[in-house]
């Protein structure tokens, strides 16, 4: 049996699994006393215990199973949460992490078998006071022998538990007034069976050639869409003796253990006072078993729930096919602007309202599949929390981390790549942000230091904030490093304005440097930050205030592939410049032009703005010029304007980036390119570098 | 011919460049064009005629003479681009003309070693011998490294 198939829904469900079990095992660090969270913990253990062993994975399994063993003496109160305890199950987590890594990298989970974090987990469970709980759990861990009761002991299970509502009940009843027999059949799978349904299938057939099936645990159409662990039971109606039942069963292969219990009377009118919640004194164990019983039902009723809610809504689709999708719409939208620019049939005013409607359709199949393309930043930003965690303990300060706009989305191609970003900025803002305590309470600052994350859209853009409550960054420092390094001369750094010593940082090498300490040291380059950042279109902003903290704020587009663009001729080229970087633009005469330090500069209300020729930069071959004045677009690259000299204009238009391919990749000032209304190919300007 | 046209042979697609014939593995091309106008990519090495939109798609495209250092000439009605792909990369090249396709077997190819030419060597892996032709076989990952050749080419 081939499971590759699988394989990928497998890793897919088990990230998503192991994702939420990083939040609810953070959410019970903060509160231990939660049950709901200990539930859900305790659900996805099992699940993943399921999952991994269905596909063959035994030392994920074998690790989650004694995790879930811990996690039920929790949830009985057998054990306390302490943080040593939270830290063993964080360890479990790395470790089923890195099974899964494995899985995405090699196809097999690798050899480590974690017998440390096995060890410890089960250190804990023996250590528990009562002695009662210690036989409970080492129980589940057993496979059950023939006794009566091992089906009962079982109930550690959510779903080996069986109970009959009143009309089974009373079919049941009917069924032994007429002496017929009713066995409770508990069949357990061998681990390595791989169609667990199928096999299923086979013992529902075996068993209903006997007798009639009144009640499954857990239900057929559960067990059918493998739902279930590796055993189930079935309560079974039947003229035939339980010998019957376990020879035939047994017969089957893949099967490790058939338990036939019969069911007496007393038994279900038992149960039927449990349904009716009137409880009746029984012997003591009973009503042990009980509190289990429901304990457990309740649990799986929220399992079911929780599950209930995440399947029907959605469906996965490979980001291949929806890229595939993409394209086919950037190339409707490409004919789309061709089509429109065809004056052909002058003035007829069907023609321009089917154009201007095939443009609404455009445009909204167009936000359509970038919508489908958006996850919210809840992807990579939920991996933070625990990082601060240990990143706070590893350095011995007290840090919270506080998330907002976490539901703001982004396109799935700049989600992927701004984790590691995020990650260099935010362990900056801990190691060197934040201050000691000692130092903080000396401030007067409260002792625990806040890191805030937010993200929040703004135009067409997606911000997202690192800012801490820290000492902010010691611009004197980094000025005297900058002019040591011989970045800056001496006589010329008194000029340097905040914003130009900030920049700095974000030089290569700069910051790896051993002695600018106050904000690097541990190889968390900020070059790398602003490289990644400048890659998906977007820009750095650093504000900082001694003393107070700072702020580092990134922006970054919304979509990496369809841009409103202003469309510019530089000799006989077209070149695309994207309208988000665009502030205006203006003419203005030679004479305007002056020079400052070998840099051609002209004023533009005051304010200092750089001449880029584009002509000459990006060696356009000559042509000649008749006109004087000259047009120049005004860029803005963060907050810095330049102004690029064109030749002139030819208007704004909504382009499709292409990348121009693997042969010329990394060819500087070009970002790519895009084909125009008329067919023809024209460049897109990376302002970013070409602007000074 | 046809006996040879079996198991051990490949496939060749012939094409003229000046005067001489060269080949390309016709698994690694994809399609053959006619001339289009191509855009200039500016910072690039000047055998890199620019891009071109095969429908809806960007290619580069290459021109083989200057790459080999032969003089330009007009285009003609038989100019052609031929779209290669291998590996990740695709790209096209110029040529004068695009002739036939040939089927060759592993001993009518000679080594190159054997004899030298100084400009083009590097981008050709061998020769190939039909009847009196001679067909020269081009070396496509050499060919579409251009990494090296823009410090050389400007």
């Amino acid at each position: 049996m081939d499971m590759s198939q699988y394989l990928e829904i497998f890793i897919d469900e088990t990230k998503e699994h192991l994702q939420g079990l990083n939040q609810s095992l953070l959410q019970l660090e903060q509160n231990p006393e939660d049950t709901s969270v200990l539930n859900e913990i305790f659900r996805v253990a099992h699940t993943l215990k399921g999952m991994s062993g269905t596909m063959g994975f035994t030392k994920m399994a074998k690790l989650t199973h004694d995790m879930e063993n811990v996690l039920q003496a929790l949830r009985n109160n057998q054990i306390k949460v302490t943080s040593k305890l939270v830290d063993l199950l964080f360890q479990c987590l790395d470790a089923l992490e890195n099974y899964t890594d494995n899985i995405v990298n090699s196809g097999n989970e690798g050899s480590n078998e974690y017998n440390d974090i096995i060890k410890e987990l089960n250190d804990t469970i023996q250590s528990k006071s009562s002695s009662q709980a210690q036989q409970k759990s080492a129980s589940s861990g057993r496979k059950p022998e023939d006794s009566a009761e091992t089906p009962q002991e079982q109930n550690q299970r959510p779903t080996a538990n069986i109970k009959l509502n009143q009309y089974e009940q009373n079919v049941a009843n009917k069924a032994i007034e007429m002496n017929m027999n009713v066995f409770m059949i508990t069949v357990v799978l061998n681990k390595g069976c791989v169609l667990k349904s199928a096999r299923a299938f086979i013992i529902f057939q075996t068993l209903e050639r006997h007798g009639e099936i009144i009640k499954s645990e857990p239900k057929v159409e559960d067990i059918e869409d493998e739902k279930f662990d590796f055993e189930f039971t079935v309560v079974c109606v039947s003229k035939e003796g339980a010998d019957v039942f376990k020879r035939d069963i047994s017969g089957i292969a893949e099967i490790d253990d058939v338990i036939v219990v019969p069911v007496q009377t007393v038994e279900i009118s038992n149960t039927a006072i449990q349904n009716d919640d009137n409880p009746i004194e029984a012997d003591t164990q009973s009503k042990e078993d009980d509190v289990h019983t429901q304990e457990d039902k309740s649990e799986s009723n929220t399992a079911s729930q929780a599950h209930k809610t995440k399947t029907g809504k959605t469906v996965r689709v490979d980001i291949d096919r929806l890229d595939v999708l993409m394209n086919l719409v950037s190339e409707l939208i490409i004919i789309k602007t061709r089509l429109a620019g065809f004056n052909g049939i002058e003035g007829s005013q069907t023609y321009n309202e089917t154009i201007e409607y095939l443009e609404r359709i455009t445009t909204s199949l167009n936000d359509a599949v970038m919508k489908v393309r958006m996850v919210p930043v809840e992807m990579v930003f939920n991996r933070f929390p625990r990082m601060i965690r240990d990143v706070a303990r590893e350095i011995g300060k007290e840090i919270q981390l506080n998330m907002s706009g976490v539901e703001t989305e982004l396109d799935r191609t700049v989600i992927d790549e701004i984790g590691d970003p995020l990650i260099h900025l935010l362990r900056n803002s801990a190691d060197h942000g934040i201050e000691s305590k000692e130092k903080r309470l000396e401030m007067g600052k409260p002792a625990v230091g806040h890191i805030d994350l937010r993200a929040y859209q703004d135009g067409d853009n997606v911000v997202i904030e690192v800012a801490d409550d820290g000492q902010g960054i010691n611009l004197e420092k980094v000025k005297n490093k900058a002019i040591e390094r011989g970045l800056i001369k001496k006589e010329m750094a008194h000029t340097l304005s905040p914003k130009d010593i900030i920049d700095f940082l974000f030089k290569p090498s700069f910051s790896t440097s051993d002695s600018v300490t106050n904000l690097s040291g541990r190889g968390v380059g900020l070059d790398v930050v602003k490289t990644k950042i400048e890659q998906l279109g977007g820009i750095v902003e650093v504000e900082t205030e001694a003393g107070k903290g700072s702020r580092f704020i990134i922006r970054l587009p919304l979509t990496l592939a369809i841009i409103q663009a202003l469309l510019v001729m530089v000799g006989n080229e077209k070149y695309a410049i994207p309208l988000s970087s665009t502030k205006e633009i203006i003419k203005i005469t030679p004479d305007q032009i002056k020079m400052v330090q070998k840099q051609e500069v002209f004023l533009l209300r005051n304010t200092v703005v750089p001449i880029v020729r584009l002509d000459q930069i990006l060696e356009v071959p000559e042509i000649e010029r008749t006109k004087k004045d000259m047009t120049v677009v005004i860029v803005k690259k963060g907050e810095k304007l330049s102004g690029f000299l064109v030749d002139s204009l030819i208007g704004q238009q909504e382009i499709v980036i292409k990348s121009l391919g693997k042969l010329l990749s990394g060819i500087k000032w070009i970002a790519g390119a895009t084909i125009l209304g008329d067919g023809n190919v024209a460049l897109i300007l990376d302002v970013n570098l070409l602007a000074v | 011919m046809e006996e040879r046209a079996n198991a051990e042979s490949k496939q060749y697609v012939v094409f003229k460049l000046g005067k001489e014939d060269y080949g390309l593995d016709i698994q690694k091309v994809t399609t053959i064009e006619r001339m289009m106008p191509a855009a200039r990519v500016p910072k690039t090495p000047d055998f890199i005629k620019g891009v071109i939109n095969l429908r809806g798609e960007i290619i580069p495209v290459m021109d083989l003479r200057r790459k080999f250092g032969l003089p330009p000439v007009e285009e003609t009605d038989e100019t052609r681009i031929i779209i290669l792909k291998f590996d990740d990369i695709t790209f096209g090249i110029i040529v004068d003309e695009v002739d036939e396709v040939l089927d060759l077997t592993e001993e009518s190819i000679e080594n190159v070693s054997s004899f030298t030419n100084d400009l083009s060597m590097d981008y050709i892996y061998g020769v190939g011998k039909v009847d009196d032709r001679i067909v020269t076989l081009l070396n496509l990952e050499k060919l579409s490294d251009i990494g090296e050749e823009e410090t050389e080419g400007e």
